[in-house]
């Protein structure tokens, strides 16, 4: 399983009118490692990551879930079919999504947030479903705020809870947006640890992020996005250890600037 | 005879009068939100061509007096073959101006539940159904609490304006004793007392609602 491909894009291309948010891309993100997608703001990191979960519909090209299209498929002419709903909700639930602004329910509590899914979606009695989801709040560290409604918790451990949600559907892959962009700088640690064992785990991870040590310490694979494109990708080690490219290093900058360099190793 | 005899004379139909505002009023708050629902969702989920049609009832209900309604109502139904007794046509009336209202008002609702926590629903597997039911109402109906209170209180005063097409409603029954007794004003503060009493109760019920809800606001 690990090694083998769990999602293929290929020419994928999406625009909003006349604006071009992805152009172009081919990327493969393999099973058992995490990959980073970094670059600056309006790259169009979020969107491809949104495309994967399908709630951005790609214009142009295929994105394949393990083997199987998503949302659109080439038809026996060529051309381009989109599949039914049912087949959508099935390949996507390959895939757990972490959203920037945690969107959880507020009307739930933390248990009901991580059980919801466990009990509409997989039928699960209510006890089973109830002790399934207390499993993932403890591995998030969250066991004894159960009871808490969403308002109850700070923004990391609302975070934290949406993993929690997200890893109880027993997903393949996990999708992170920008996962600790809106958390102050001391909740944004607490997010981190829960992803860095959770890639510890093997977990397939596909993370839009502007943390560049968690890119550089934690991912296998980088790719660098910039003006709708890839513009460079490789292994973590690589691509920061040699920002030859000239918009890379001079994003980088950006966070050397800021006293990054140690977590760069230098 | 003493004016406490004539009210203690008139006060069954006082009662009386005030059970049937208590009735219009609490049947109108169940049954114009019903309608309301119908009326924002057919508007933001709906077919296109329902829009326009819905947005003018809306706006025709918003624009004109409840009283030019209820007259319109009562006395012009017939010609259209809309013949009913005082207290349907009331309670008939009393729903379609409150849906109009409260079609706005959860229309706002639907469109202020964030994106994103259906986006999270749709990411966990929920379908179209499960979304609805167990995301979008129930949030629907947090955010649209103190709007619907204040709307369950416009309801309960514009009761009185009943006693027009003469449902013997509270207002009818004691502006009908002031009337035969020349007590107008003594009658007019009987009424003050009772409506301020009733929209006193609602906002407390409302505002104690309000803060036990209150955990559960968007974080």
């Amino acid at each position: 399983m690990s090694g083998e491909i769990a999602i293929t894009m290929r020419n994928l291309g999406k625009r909003y009118g006349a604006h071009e948010v992805l152009r172009g891309i081919d990327l493969d993100v393999r099973h058992g490692e995490v990959t980073c997608l970094i670059g600056p703001s309006g790259s169009g990191k979020s969107t491809l990551l949104r495309c994967v979960a399908f709630l951005e519909e790609h214009d142009s090209g295929i994105i394949r879930i393990g083997g199987a299209a998503l949302g659109f498929d080439e038809g026996a002419d060529g051309a381009r079919v989109r599949l039914p709903v049912g087949e959508i909700a099935r390949v996507r639930r390959n895939i757990g999504m972490v959203f920037q602004q945690f969107n959880l329910w507020p009307h739930m509590t933390a248990l009901g947030n991580v059980a919801e899914g466990l009990r509409q979606v997989l039928r699960l009695p209510k006890r089973e479903a109830r002790e399934r989801a207390m499993a993932h709040l403890g591995r998030v560290g969250l066991a004894e705020k159960a009871d808490a409604y969403p308002s109850q918790l700070s923004g990391g451990q609302q975070q934290r809870v949406a993993i929690a949600r997200a890893l109880a559907m027993d997903p393949k892959i996990m999708l992170f947006d920008e996962p600790t962009s809106s958390l102050d700088p001391e909740l944004t640690g607490e997010v981190l640890t829960v992803m860095r064992d959770l890639a510890a785990e093997g977990m397939t991870m596909l993370v839009v992020t502007h943390e560049i040590g968690f890119a550089a310490h934690v991912a296998q694979h980088v790719v660098f996005l910039d003006q709708a494109r890839i513009a460079l990708e490789g292994r973590a080690g690589e691509v920061f250890r040699k920002p030859w490219h000239p918009r890379l290093s001079q994003f980088l900058e950006t966070y050397l600037d800021r006293g990054a360099s140690v977590l760069l190793g230098g | 005879m003493t004016d406490f005899d004539a009210l203690w004379e008139a006060l069954p139909e006082i009662v009386d009068g005030l059970g049937l505002t208590i009735f219009m009023w609490l049947a109108g708050s169940l049954l114009s939100p019903v309608l309301g629902l119908g009326v924002a969702w057919a508007r933001r989920f709906g077919p296109g061509w329902v829009d326009r049609p819905l947005w003018a009832y809306v706006e025709v209900i918003r624009g004109t007096p409840f009283l030019v309604q209820m007259f319109l109502l009562y006395y012009g139904g017939p010609f259209i073959g809309l013949d009913l007794d005082p207290t349907t046509a009331g309670l008939l009336g009393l729903t379609v101006y409150g849906a109009a209202y409260f079609s706005e008002i959860l229309r706002g609702g639907l469109i202020a539940v964030p994106k994103g926590h259906v986006e999270a629903a749709l990411c966990v597997g929920l379908d179209r159904g499960q979304i609805i039911r167990r995301i979008l109402l129930p949030e629907m109906t947090l955010l649209v609490l103190p709007a619907s209170v204040n709307m369950f209180v416009v309801l309960l005063k514009e009761t009185a304006v009943l006693s027009i097409i003469t449902v013997p409603e509270l207002t009818m029954a004691v502006t009908g004793f002031g009337s035969a007794n020349f007590a107008f004003t003594q009658s007019a503060l009987v009424l003050a007392i009772c409506y301020w009493s009733l929209t006193e109760i609602t906002g407390r019920v409302g505002r104690g609602l309000e803060r036990r809800l209150d955990r559960f606001r968007i974080a």
